[in-house]
């Protein structure tokens, strides 16, 4: 064995480098709309990445996500709403909330951890589900999500736009985030909390017997995905701005379960490749809504043309590679450098006459 | 207006949305009790069937030829869909097709906002539905009493399908064990088709009555109804027949109730209770009220 930890901090190294060169490359001399890309990208990576935890990682296929990223948005949003601001747009909104006015992180705080509050309760009964039953009961959980924001009307100004957020989430709040949830998500997938999830996926009768609580790994891995997803929500309010109930539906639902799926569900590396492919097919194929001309020919706005190749690209992605682009494994940089460096005991190649 | 006939009025009521939800439901149950496939798509057969009758309509045929067409249309839509999208999957992950029906849906509704455009139009109800039957104080609208009827019409023909013919049979030996129904010389493929033309057929006249009954059809007009049968055919049970009609009418008689019963400030949460209603009854029958344990196997 070449001496592993060398190469993994190498890796290490040089992802930080190239993350970080990115970044500043990306603040320094990019376009303004590059910028809001990136920083939208940083937000789905942490939602695939959450979403994985559940999703992937326990098999609990939750299609309820969102409502946490709805939670998140609204809490931290309400938290940091200027006072003067608050008077005009949530003129109902009760003495004790009336006069906060919270700063950033401790607001996105709060949004994560009301999530996990509201993650446990609902995950207590959601996850003794399985199967087929626990998407439709999740479904169940957006749609209830959906109902209340839209009827509560002193707190969150019902269907209508909640706007006046101050422009918060920089470059480095984002990615900040980003890679927090990351190194959480990578983490735990290696820890024994992550292997006794993966064992409650794959059998979850051998899983009992081996004496691993089934109810507490799932409703752990809720929780988890629940704060960042509810981080990720109070990061997109902050960066939307403006947002109304309908902004936390099937839509985001379905393009952040597209991103999961495609990269690979089960893996951290192939979360991100999800989110970083979608993101940039989707800003292209935005673009060309607006219509194109290639040469002479003029390709006129096709609305919605987006979300109808998406969804071409997401059959086909399942129904020839099922798995996902990774396969449910991580990207295995051990194997580039094997590849790269010579190794004891190789044949060698020598030019010139064949040698035997 | 007595307390009897404020019972009676809002019973019917009850039956009719009962019913409509009873034929999605349907709908639903019969692919996955041979699939196990959730079929989320199953919302844009209703919207297919819907647009193909209107657009007859708009052309100027009388309201039967028009309904006809319509469910034609959500018919061939639906084999369309199991032939292109779900028969390649087969046998895959209970995810996997989940999230493809998640994938047509999202296609077809895209598709149709693209040809229709997101605006609703006004679905021409002939003045022949649109009026109400009077029982002295009692008034009941002619599209209830028709839902009603053609759901029972439609529910005794299935039931003798089901039960009398040699296809019906297969596909009830199917959704018991599809490997075995195989093996035992049964056209999986047909069945499974079948299936399908059954569960559109139902979502066309699904779609007519409904739409109909709002005076409208947009793209996205069957996702929320589906959604709700899938509540329906959950807390029957998925994939038993009986389950979903059963489920389909405890939804309505739940629906009404809470309506009537909810304070004016709750009501708007209606739909939210629907769903606390159902996670709270998946705990106590995790497979509904008709279906039965799945035995896990080892």
């Amino acid at each position: 064995m070449r001496s592993q930890r060398f190469f993994n901090l190498l890796t290490l190294l040089i992802l930080v480098v190239l993350t970080a060169g990115f970044l500043i490359y990306t603040k320094v001399a990019a376009s303004a709309y590059i910028q809001r890309v990136v920083v939208g990208l940083a937000i789905s990576i942490i939602l695939v990445v959450s979403l994985n935890l559940i999703n992937g990682m326990t098999g609990v296929f939750s299609l309820g996500q969102i409502g946490f990223m709805a939670i998140g948005a609204y809490t931290a949003a309400i938290l940091t709403l200027p006072l003067s601001m608050k008077e005009v747009n949530l003129p109902d909104l009760p003495s004790w909330l009336a006069q906060v006015e919270l700063s950033f992180l401790p607001a996105t705080l709060i949004a994560g951890l009301l999530a996990v509050i509201v993650a446990f309760l609902v995950g207590l009964s959601l996850m003794r589900l399985s199967g087929p039953y626990v998407s439709v009961a999740t479904l169940g959980f957006l749609v209830i999500v959906q109902v209340i924001l839209v009827n509560w009307d002193k707190m969150t100004r019902g269907s209508r736009t909640f706007s006046g957020v101050p422009p918060f989430t920089t470059l480095w709040w984002a990615w900040g985030w980003t890679i927090l949830t990351i190194y959480i998500g990578w983490r735990i997938a290696r820890s024994m909390y992550g292997r006794r999830m993966i064992a409650v996926r794959d059998n979850q009768i051998a899983a009992k017997s081996l004496g691993i609580n089934v109810m507490r790994s799932r409703l752990l891995a809720y929780c988890l995905s629940a704060f960042f997803t509810g981080v990720a929500g109070s990061l997109w309010a902050h960066f939307i701005m403006s947002f109304s109930p309908k902004s936390f539906y099937f839509v985001e639902t379905f393009s952040v379960i597209t991103m999961l799926v495609i990269g690979g569900m089960g893996s951290v590396s192939g979360s991100i490749l999800g989110a970083v492919l979608i993101t940039v097919l989707s800003e292209i194929l935005r673009n060309a809504e607006r219509g194109i001309a290639i040469g002479p020919i003029d390709i006129p706005p096709v609305y919605g043309a987006s979300q109808i190749l998406m969804s071409i690209i997401f059959i086909l992605v399942i129904v020839f590679r099922p798995k996902g682009l990774l396969g449910g494994r991580e990207i295995d940089f051990n194997r580039f450098w094997s590849w790269l460096l010579p190794k004891r005991g190789e044949k060698a190649i020598v030019p010139g006459k064949e040698v035997s | 207006m007595t307390q009897l006939q404020y019972l009676a009025q809002q019973g019917i009521n009850a039956i009719s949305i009962g019913s409509l939800y009873a034929l999605m439901a349907i709908g639903l149950a019969m692919v996955f009790g041979i699939l196990r496939l959730i079929n989320f798509a199953h919302g844009d057969l209703i919207m297919v069937g819907s647009y193909g009758a209107l657009l007859l309509l708009v052309l100027g045929t009388p309201f039967w030829v028009a309904a006809l067409g319509g469910i034609v249309a959500s018919t061939i839509a639906g084999l369309l869909m199991e032939r292109v999208a779900y028969r390649p999957i087969r046998g895959a992950p209970d995810v996997s097709m989940l999230l493809t029906s998640f994938a047509v849906t999202i296609l077809l509704e895209n598709v149709a906002i693209l040809v229709f455009s997101p605006t609703p139009r006004a679905f021409p109800t002939p003045s022949s539905l649109n009026s109400t039957f009077r029982f002295g104080q009692l008034q009941i609208s002619r599209i209830d009493v028709v839902a009603i009827l053609v759901a029972v019409i439609l529910l005794v023909l299935l039931t003798l399908f089901v039960t009398r013919t040699k296809l019906g049979i297969s596909m009830r030996a199917a959704s018991e064990d599809l490997l075995a129904a195989h093996l035992m010389g049964i056209n999986v493929n047909r069945v499974i088709a079948t299936a399908f033309a059954i569960g559109s057929i139902m979502a066309g006249v699904v779609g007519l009555l409904w739409s109909a009954r709002v005076g409208k059809v947009d793209p996205l007009m069957g996702f929320y109804p589906v959604l709700k049968a899938f509540v329906a055919s959950v807390i029957g049970g998925l994939g038993s027949l009986a389950g979903a009609v059963l489920g389909g009418f405890l939804l309505g008689f739940l629906e009404i109730l809470l309506q009537g019963l909810l304070p004016s400030s709750l009501a708007p949460f209606r739909d939210a209770f629907v769903f606390v209603a159902l996670i709270i009854l998946l705990l106590f029958r995790p497979n509904g009220i008709m279906g039965s344990a799945e035995r896990e196997k080892i």
